[in-house]
């Protein structure tokens, strides 16, 4: 076991609309275990995404426990855990990708790769060799490497998004529609990525919209419905 | 844990003794409505780990810079107390170190923290040469070389990419963006634990302050300081800081990591800061 989600529900209440309190979502519980990819999936406006910031504590849940095994065999709750121990997680175990890519517009695509490996103590030319060959296998072409990310495509910046985020995989990785604008072929490098991570043992969970690549690459699936 | 802030109050004026119930965010005022005090800082508690980054975000006249200022020892408070990691009496004790005298304070205000001020002539003695200033804060943290000394001046100066060759010239001959990273360079001298910023890049032009701030990032990762930010800009919160506290007339509204601050804020205050941003 890696997660296990047990009952989250989240409530926006908005203070500054007269207290119009808007439902995110509500009894969500599913697990993943390690090397295992569980899809979600379900209407938009759902609250997909919001379940997935549940989990990485952008969100504040208002009931449920999110259950976290660590590395060293202690289990913490990701719901009420202290911020401090939220930041060491999020530094060496658990890695979100979001389905935007946010970096500043003074870094370059490879820089951006590479940050995550040379945090991890690796040194700059291996990170960028590494950085390189990952963005080549995710067809961005050589001649971007040295600029700034912001000005590509959508689906470019979400392929660098992707590298971002796969280079130095964290054992619980959260995907944010990690396909969505991509055509056939890169969605499908993405995908092997993908499945070399779960040989990797590394847990993911995944929001998916098209079933074929659900059918694909996840092992599960958990399915949320809109509030009536 | 490397600071313990424990039930911090500061009040300006004479308190009638009940300044501190009559006051705060419900009350929506930090002026006593008996005895007219101004309540800077009420009843606030908080811990920082060794190398998190805070940031406090509020409106002018919460208490942001007091609060930094009281973690400082450049003011007392009222009522509170702070620990700081390994600062403790003889006997091993942990010690408040507004119980602590002077001289066991110095060496938190000479090694173990630094203080960034918006304005550098607060930070900074005019009347020094530019290497003077960084020399005072490496000879106030124990090291007498003259050799050793002057080697770090020139060598911190390189760092923020200040001219060396300028050393022995004064605060008031270099530009503002540069004044502020001579008081840098003089903060990061004696490698404190803790790095207190207050407004540290308001007033500067916008590419001087995203260069001033991906250095002190740098600086940070490097050298593993703590650090505390007050900052009006949330821009700057989000792009620096891993924990945000949010003020108000002097209190603790909330506290959270900064990107649930900035996408899932609890409180009413909070929620219309965030939703003022441009």
């Amino acid at each position: 076991m890696k997660l296990d989600v047990r009952q989250i529900e989240k409530q926006f209440v908005l203070h500054n609309r007269g207290g119009v309190r808007v439902t995110g979502f509500s009894d969500i519980s599913f697990n993943v275990a390690r090397g295992e990819l569980l899809a979600l999936v379900g209407p938009s406006g759902a609250g997909k995404s919001s379940v997935l910031k549940a989990i990485y504590r952008t969100y504040l849940v208002n009931g449920g426990s999110i259950l976290f095994h660590r590395q060293d065999g202690t289990v913490v709750d990701l719901a009420v855990c202290t911020e401090s121990s939220v930041l060491e997680l999020r530094q060496r175990e658990i890695g979100f990708v979001t389905q935007f890519l946010k970096v500043l517009p003074r870094i370059s695509a490879l820089q951006a790769v590479a940050a995550p490996l040379l945090e991890l103590g690796e040194e700059e030319d291996a990170a960028r060799r590494r950085a390189a060959e990952l963005l080549a296998f995710l067809n961005i072409r050589e001649e971007l490497f040295d600029i700034s990310p912001l000005t590509f495509s959508g689906g470019e910046q979400q392929r660098v998004n992707i590298a971002r985020g796969v280079i130095a995989p964290k054992e619980l990785l959260l995907l944010d529609e990690p396909t969505a604008s991509l055509d056939e072929e890169s969605s499908s490098r993405v995908l092997k990525l993908l499945g070399n991570l779960k040989k990797q043992n590394i847990a993911m969970i995944g929001i998916f919209h098209d079933q074929r690549k659900v059918d694909q690459v996840a092992d599960h699936c958990y399915r949320i419905l809109r509030e009536a | 844990m490397l600071l313990e802030i424990q039930n911090l109050s500061k009040v300006y004026g004479v308190s009638c003794g009940e300044c501190l119930d009559l006051t705060g965010v419900a009350d929506d005022s930090c002026i006593c409505p008996v005895c007219d005090s101004v309540v800077a800082m009420n009843r606030v508690s908080l811990s920082l780990d060794g190398k998190e980054v805070l940031g406090i975000v509020g409106e002018s006249g919460s208490g942001k810079s007091t609060l930094l200022q009281l973690i400082y020892q450049d003011q007392c408070p009222d009522n509170g107390r702070i620990f700081y990691n390994g600062f403790c009496d003889r006997h091993g004790v942990p010690l408040n170190i507004f119980e602590a005298s002077v001289s066991e304070c110095s060496v938190l205000r000479n090694k173990e923290m630094s203080m960034i001020y918006q304005n550098p002539r607060m930070g900074l003695n005019y009347l020094f040469s530019a290497g003077g200033n960084i020399a005072e804060k490496i000879i106030g943290a124990g090291e007498r070389s003259y050799e050793v000394v002057r080697n770090r001046v020139i060598e911190l100066m390189g760092r923020l990419e200040l001219p060396t060759s300028r050393v022995d010239n004064y605060p008031d001959t270099f530009s503002g963006g540069q004044q502020q990273r001579i008081q840098i360079a003089k903060a990061l001298s004696s490698s404190p634990k803790l790095l207190l910023l207050d407004e540290p890049t308001t007033g500067l032009d916008l590419s001087v302050q995203a260069k001033l701030l991906d250095l002190i990032k740098e600086l940070q990762k490097e050298m593993g300081f703590a650090m505390i930010i007050v900052s009006h800009d949330l821009g700057v919160i989000n792009h620096l800081t891993d924990v945000t506290m949010v003020m108000k007339h002097g209190c603790l509204v909330e506290y959270g990591l900064t990107d649930q601050i900035l996408e899932d804020p609890q409180q009413p205050y909070t929620q219309l800061l965030v939703s003022s941003i441009l």
